[in-house]
């Protein structure tokens, strides 16, 4: 593959930004025939909170379906274009069951016979309180808090790894690579590694595509979501999900599909480049850390922008923990208010629901009142300069007792007859309590975490034992 | 020095915005329209000032990071969250419309940029 700037190339669209996005996006990259490797990026911080919810229910549980199920609208074009190759962290929390429940799906497609990795490694639930008692430090990498307090409630814990075994899998053939918890940009980055072969201390290269893969990893916020002139995307029903075409020095272009719908700017991109970061001239990831302060951006025609100058220092040699524990019940219940005086009257209901849960004998360990319409969403910043006819009032609780929630979720109901007038939407039934998770991040020697990979053909992963 | 009569613009007159979450934190990545007024905006639109401008919510420090090749800053603004996304009882867990909010930041309007050679 040669491309303008007359080196080889390799083609990498992502078709997944979090699970729940656009289920036709990634099959839109595959038809495009614009790709040689479809990444799927499905987790997201919160994203282990549900998992977790889910393994804790039924063991065989706590991968991202979604994936499986996308891998049946492709298998046709998978077997068209025989060179695809696809690279997702869609095994979540269990990537041992999506991939047998992945290689069922393609052996029943007639792609028995391809090799399909499994790479996990990451959770590190297990070990957590060995860790802890021999002294690793496991503190909050943020507040500085720790461990001990909340050792006992952890439902999810997975070193982020890194780029090194996804191309190590691909070398060894894998087709489809399903992983754990990895770092976004790895899931770019491995791919390009295996296909040019790029040495691990080949820090220009192996920041030029960490790069790309941070800017295609969100899926559509590349290639005109979230842009500010959003009254001025063409076709957003039909935007496209990013293309970076990574050339062998590690420079990259980003571009969609041929007549998607969306944009590439190099202000857009830019948005992109600095979303979710923290200090850009130190991006770390498991392989490099990334200094973005480097970096260029050049529209180079239209919907495509050229990326280069990216530089990166050796990794930290630690790894990010990152860590979900049951934090107690939750609940959250709105209602409309209408009338001329309705940022007073929501917020008085807001109390008289609250002070009901307080009579019935539960102090709740928080709670919260908002009044959206009445620029509540960042409370006290933006002056209100009229007084809104019409607010929703959301009042949402958080307490360790689940029958202090649920009290609660009883609550709102009772405002139909006994709250204020010009009150509306009850029709959509009473809150239900859910259970709270609250997220721990820590950092650990990568020294402590080894990478696992199994590679077999689909039709072995169908008939492997649900339990290693 | 910016005069003190210049008059004042919200800050989506100069820059369009981004914003997310990691943990507690919200970062909220501003890049000028013009590249011309990028100084401008690095003398006014300082750390201090977008503390002050989301203090009433209860906000940590605030650090700003420049990106002089793309025209950009990042702002990482601690305890922007109430608990972060999956703790946080707010509608705005992730910290996704502090971005567009904070484009009503009012400034001193930059020098006229020259439009002809």
């Amino acid at each position: 593959m040669m491309s303008d700037t007359s080196q080889p190339t390799i083609r990498i669209g992502n078709g997944a930004g979090f699970w729940g996005d656009n289920l036709d996006a990634p099959v839109a990259l595959v038809k495009s025939g614009e790709i040689d490797v479809l990444t799927l990026e499905y987790l997201a911080e919160l994203t282990l909170a549900i998992l977790a919810h889910q393994r804790s229910k039924d063991p065989g549980a706590g991968y991202v379906n979604d994936f499986p199920e996308l891998l049946e609208r492709i298998a046709q074009e998978m077997i068209s274009q025989g060179d695809l190759r696809i690279v997702t962290n869609a095994g979540g929390l269990n990537p041992r069951a999506c991939a047998r429940r992945c290689g069922a799906i393609l052996d029943h497609a007639n792609l028995g016979h391809i090799p399909v990795a499994m790479m996990d490694g990451d959770d590190v639930l297990p070990r957590l309180a060995t860790w802890s008692a021999e002294g690793v430090d496991l503190s909050h990498m943020e507040t500085g808090q720790p461990i001990a307090s909340v050792l006992d409630r952890f439902v999810s814990a997975n070193a982020y790894l890194g780029a090194r075994p996804i191309a190590e899998a691909m070398g060894q053939g894998g087709k489809v690579v399903i992983t754990g918890r990895v770092a976004d940009a790895s899931l770019t980055l491995g791919p390009a590694a295996a296909h040019f072969g790029w040495d691990w201390d080949d820090l220009p290269r192996l920041a030029g595509a960490s790069v790309a893969g941070h800017l295609i990893e969100c899926g559509a916020q590349v290639t005109g979501g979230l842009w500010s002139g959003w009254d001025d995307v063409a076709d957003p029903a039909g935007i496209g999900y990013p293309i970076a075409t990574v050339a062998a020095d590690g420079s990259s272009t980003i571009k969609k599909p041929e007549g998607s719908g969306g944009l590439v700017t190099v202000a857009n991109v830019a948005e992109q480049l600095v979303y979710e970061i923290d200090d850009p001239s130190c991006y770390r990831t498991p392989d490099v850390d990334v200094d973005l302060t480097t970096v260029e951006l050049i529209q180079d025609g239209e919907d495509r922008v050229r990326v280069r100058g990216a530089t990166g220092r050796g990794p930290s040699g630690k790894l990010k923990v990152a860590a979900v524990y049951r934090d107690g019940w939750t609940a959250s219940g709105m209602v409309a208010v209408v009338g001329r005086n309705a940022e007073d009257k929501a917020r008085a209901a807001g109390r008289l629901v609250l002070e009901r849960v307080k009579r019935a004998g539960f102090d709740l360990a928080d709670s919260l009142v908002e009044c959206l319409g009445a620029n509540d969403v960042a409370p006290g910043v933006v002056p209100l300069l009229h007084a809104p006819y019409e607010v929703v009032l959301r009042i949402s609780v958080r307490d360790p007792r689940r029958v202090a929630v649920e009290r609660f979720c009883r609550e709102i109901a009772p405002l139909i007859t006994a709250g204020p007038p010009g009150i509306a939407g009850y029709a959509s039934g009473r809150p239900s309590a859910r259970p709270a998770f609250a997220y721990w991040a820590a950092l650990i020697d990568a020294s402590l975490v080894s990478p696992r990979l199994d590679v077999r053909t689909a039709a072995e992963w169908a008939n492997v034992e649900a339990r290693p | 020095m910016i005069p003190e009569d210049r008059p004042i613009v919200p800050l989506g007159d100069l820059a369009h915005t981004r914003s997310g979450d990691k943990g507690n934190r919200s970062n909220i990545g501003v890049v000028a329209t013009d590249a011309r007024h990028y100084d401008h905006l690095r003398a006014c639109l300082t750390a201090e000032a977008v503390a002050a401008f989301f203090a009433p919510m209860g906000i940590g420090q605030v650090v700003r990071y420049e990106l002089p090749r793309i025209h950009a800053f990042n702002f990482v603004i601690e305890q922007a969250l109430a608990g972060g996304a999956s703790r946080s009882l707010r509608l705005d867990t992730q910290g996704k419309a502090l971005g567009t909010i904070l484009l009503e930041l009012p400034l001193p309007a930059p020098d006229p940029v020259e439009t002809s050679p």
